[in-house]
């Protein structure tokens, strides 16, 4: 792809994926959670009863969409690639604690970027941990970082997450009595199957052209001044703050957001552990998605520890709430930081 | 000429591997991927640098002459 068309294909991506987060939320979503990677998988681990917390159940098709749209379109586009044995388990445990970082702050970096659309000013002290823990990725990528070469996987291992996502899909129409939802709370409010679906096929297909990656943004800035995928990050940002005061959903302050606290040091600290872990990962939860989307078996591992983690999150009372952070969610987010730092160094090369 | 194997790695190393090579301020450079992200990303920072790239494919993986 030429540069010009690589820059248009990410603006394009971002007005689109912001345009369909502030719509998303008209359609029934959560305010301010158009598309939350973070929100929806725990929703769906609720879902599945890997945890029990009540408001926060529903298998969203949002993240089913990511993954199937970016395996549609790396097939058509021939870049669909089953391969993995980069550090999966290492992987996992990153994506543990990204999930612990990001349910500190009530939501992952899309949403970051999506509730400072909405005004939540919250999501502004969010986004200078979240800067300050790509930096602290960027240290480690200087120093010769590197989870190690991923390698050619079968078939089946490249279609076995797409396949899990099928499932999940059938489960939610066919036999939802299966399934916990919420009755009340952020579970219960959400865009119609169809919609939802729909909508996350739309932005998969565009993510996977595009690469949209929420933390490769601010990391390539800061590495090559690079201005590829910041602009995707602002275009979200510009379609989102738009497309929230033509209908009305904007609300500027720190008080009385939706799905949001302000506990400025924590949420400072949990999108530090998001930035950090991400660059560790090489991606934010968005770009996982479409990896695993696009055949790559670690990320599908990365997203199992997403998983994992919001269950853990869920059955330990380590997630906030609208009330602020827990005293169990602080110690949490503390050790998360302490195993990033510590898989940094370990994996860092000496005189890299 | 170095031949540069960034096969397998995830992202942004392969950008990385060739930024640190080429601090070498050499006129040709030669670093393998095996994906067309990584292709489009280095492509983009030699260009940055005032390099040309050529991009071929072989074998599945996209081989990439960096020249002044």
């Amino acid at each position: 792809m030429s540069d010009k068309k690589e820059r248009i294909t990410i603006i394009i991506a971002g007005l689109v994926v912001g345009l369909l987060g502030a719509l998303l939320v008209l359609a029934g979503n959560p305010a301010n959670m158009g598309f939350c990677i973070a929100c929806f998988i725990r929703d769906t681990a609720g879902a599945l009863k890997l945890h029990s917390a009540g408001v926060v159940q529903y298998i969203r098709p949002e993240i089913i969409g990511l993954v199937l749209g970016a395996m549609i379109m790396s097939m058509v586009r021939k870049e669909f690639q089953p391969k993995g044995g980069s550090s999966p388990f290492t992987r996992f445990v990153l994506g543990f604690a990204v999930m612990v970082g990001a349910l500190m702050f009530l939501g992952c970096p899309l949403r970051m970027v999506l509730r400072l659309a909405g005004g939540d000013l919250n999501a502004l002290v969010a986004l200078a941990g979240f800067v300050c823990g790509i930096l602290g990725g960027v240290f480690f990528l200087n120093k010769g970082y590197s989870l190690g070469r991923s390698y050619k996987m079968k078939t089946l291992e490249g279609v076995a997450f797409p396949a899990v996502q099928v499932g999940l899909l059938i489960l939610l129409v066919g036999f939802p009595t299966l399934l916990a939802f919420s009755a009340e709370g952020p579970g219960s409010l959400h865009a119609a199957v169809g919609i939802a679906l729909g909508a996350g096929i739309l932005a998969g297909v565009l993510a996977q052209i595009s690469r949209l990656c929420m933390v490769g943004g601010i990391r390539d800035l800061i590495l090559f001044k690079d201005t590829k995928l910041i602009t995707g990050f602002v275009m979200i940002f510009a379609a989102c703050l738009v497309g929230n005061l033509v209908l009305g959903k904007f609300n500027l302050g720190f008080a009385g957001q939706p799905v949001a606290h302000t506990a400025h040091i924590w949420n400072f600290l949990g999108m530090v552990l998001v930035g950090l872990g991400s660059v560790l990962l090489g991606g934010c939860p968005l770009r996982q998605l479409i990896l695993a989307g696009e055949g790559n078996a670690d990320s599908a591992v990365t997203v199992v520890g997403y998983a994992v983690g919001a269950a853990c999150c869920h059955n330990f009372g380590l997630a906030s709430s609208g009330n602020g952070p827990t005293a169990n969610g602080q110690i949490a987010v503390v050790i998360g930081l302490v195993v990033c730092v510590v898989i940094g160094f370990m994996n860092s090369k000496k005189n890299a | 000429m170095n031949t540069l194997d960034a096969r397998g790695l995830s992202c942004p190393e392969p950008v990385v591997m060739i930024r640190k090579a080429m601090q070498s301020k050499e006129n040709a450079y030669r670093i393998v991927v095996d994906n067309t992200t990584a292709t489009e990303n280095i492509s983009r920072f030699v260009k940055n640098q005032g390099y040309n790239v050529v991009v071929t494919q072989e074998n599945g993986d996209y081989v990439l002459d960096i020249t002044k």
